[in-house]
């Protein structure tokens, strides 16, 4: 069964070196950036929103996730046209209500992992669109099939990337 | 108060966190009328990520390089000759164009007609983009210490790419013109209808402000018109693939881009654009026919007065070049046949005339 609930003692709480808590978002943000140039289809990856996931469950630390959400996000803006601040509130709310998670249930597991980043990609894309929309005025178009194809391919990729992860974390 | 705000410390660094976003947000949509000025974490974001791109690009161009032109040399003889035939054939093309712009020219000149010309462009290459599908915009490697300027416009050999959005030091971010916040004023080739081309949120590229009764067609050629004061006016844009009645008034047209502005590697930025009457003197004209009198070693030479027969002077109404090549009589004759362009011409001995100065670099 993917997910367990576990009592708070049960719950391991993990911590990151400094290195890799600033490079790995910036390698995602590179990644991000550079890959759609070569390889078109992986623009429907939304990197950086796995790597705050990752590190928001990990740490189970709801301050902690939803600063590294904001300053992911904020990055990431800077690399679009768009006004500064979209991606980040979307990353902000995701930060924020995965390691709130992280701090009630295991989301240890290839399945669980999956289907948190399942629920958590649709809640961004929501986050995103209605900010987008409503407070920017972007003309952007929101199509069930294309985001649902999205959250199950960066769940796929997310299962494979947090046990790449996996191997930086080092027990508090 | 103070056991409150312990009890839910989470929640409220969590609205205070989106507060102050949305706030910036807001800031950000009431100045986008004004000359916003890029802000710091964008040079911090674009300066932390853009040496990467630029150092993974270098190598990545690097090894294909040494793999294309050293180690994989397959094809390259075939492909040689192929290009030469190319040139071949453009050559006549060139000079039946020359042909046909010294007569635009000089009825331009006639009524004063002032026109853009690109005078300068800058090459860059492609090192990232937005990572955002919702956003179509890329990286260069060129910046303001290169000359870069916001709003220049950025083509490729197949056609427009973009403009410049913002500029950086050592980079500029490129917005393509199948963004849904791009626009760029177009005009279609044989209609000479005008309009703004768009891209959608799905990707596509549309013309709008097309009236519904306009004749339209898929196939058509789509231009710049110039309006826009970013393009110069006749760089090719796309193609109409598919026409169809909107809700509204207007035509619902669909254009494929010229350049494949999915795989984007190597661009140009119009550095410098000039404004001046055509000038009649450039360019002599140069006939298809003078060509090949002077290419083709089996022609004997011919009399002093034969070259002045075959100048034309630049007030003088110009010969059709096609007749130049299907009429040209003596000796010339069968050897325009030779070179037409469907078939190729023969090889050039080192030993025959000069070259004519419409084959110098221009």
């Amino acid at each position: 069964m993917p997910i367990t609930y576990t009592s708070q003692e049960q719950i391991e709480v993990y911590r990151f070196s400094l290195p890799v808590t600033i490079l790995v978002p910036l390698i995602a943000i590179f990644l991000q950036s550079f890959m759609p140039l070569r390889l078109h289809f992986f623009s429907i990856f939304d990197l950086p929103l796995l790597v705050v996931i990752f590190f928001a469950v990990a740490r189970r630390n709801p301050v902690a996730g939803l600063l590294t959400g904001a300053v992911v996000g904020l990055v990431q803006d800077s690399l679009t046209p768009f006004a500064l601040g979209i991606y980040g509130i979307s990353k902000t709310v995701v930060g924020y209500g995965a390691s709130s998670l992280g701090a009630k249930i295991d989301v240890e597991n290839a399945g669980a992992r999956f289907l948190v980043t399942l629920v958590f990609y649709v809640v961004h894309q929501v986050v995103y669109f209605t900010v987008a929309r409503g407070l920017v005025r972007l003309p952007l178009h929101w199509s069930w099939p294309h985001e649902l194809t999205a959250a199950v391919a960066n769940a796929i990729l997310a299962v494979a990337l947090f046990s790449l992860l996996d191997r930086f974390k080092q027990r508090t | 108060m103070e056991n409150l705000l312990s009890r839910y410390r989470n929640v409220s660094i969590l609205v205070a966190i989106l507060f102050a976003q949305v706030l910036g947000l807001a800031i950000q949509v009431r100045r986008s009328g004004e000359n916003e000025s890029t802000r710091l974490i964008r040079v911090w974001a674009v300066s932390a990520i853009a040496p990467l791109e630029k150092v993974v690009v270098g190598a990545q161009t690097g090894i294909s390089n040494l793999w294309h032109g050293y180690i994989s040399l397959g094809g390259i003889r075939r492909e040689n000759r192929d290009l030469k035939q190319q040139i071949e054939n453009l050559r006549l093309e060139q000079a039946r164009l020359q042909e046909d712009a010294a007569q635009a020219r000089r009825l331009q000149a006639l009524l004063g007609f002032k026109e853009q010309f690109i005078s300068q462009t800058l090459a860059a290459q492609v090192i990232g983009s937005s990572g955002s599908e919702l956003s179509r915009s890329i990286y260069i490697d060129k910046g303001s210490r290169d000359g870069v300027e916001k709003d220049m416009a950025v083509i490729t050999a197949d056609g427009v790419a973009g403009k410049i959005l913002r500029v950086y030091k050592s980079v500029s971010q490129v917005l393509l013109v199948d963004d849904q916040t791009s626009g760029v004023g177009t005009i279609l080739e044989t209609s000479r209808l005008q309009g703004v081309l768009r891209g959608k949120a799905s990707g596509e590229v549309v013309l709008e402000k097309v009236m519904n009764d306009e004749p339209v067609q898929p196939g058509e050629k789509v231009l710049t018109s110039g309006g826009d004061q970013i393009f110069p006016k006749g760089l090719l844009v796309g193609t109409v693939a598919q026409v169809k009645h909107g809700h509204e008034s207007f035509l619902d047209i669909r254009v494929k881009p010229a350049a494949d502005l999915s795989r984007l590697e190597e661009v140009l930025v119009i550095t410098k654009k000039e404004e001046r009457e055509p000038s009649i003197a450039e360019a002599p004209p140069v006939r298809a026919i003078d060509i090949l009198t002077q290419r083709l070693p089996t022609v004997p030479d011919k009399p002093a007065i034969e070259p002045a027969k075959t100048q034309s002077t630049p007030g003088s109404a110009p010969a059709a070049p096609a007749k130049a090549g299907s009429e040209a009589t003596g000796d010339a004759k069968p050897a325009a046949k030779t070179m037409s362009p469907s078939s190729p011409p023969k090889p050039q001995p080192p030993e025959t005339a000069p070259r004519p100065a419409a084959d110098k670099p221009q």
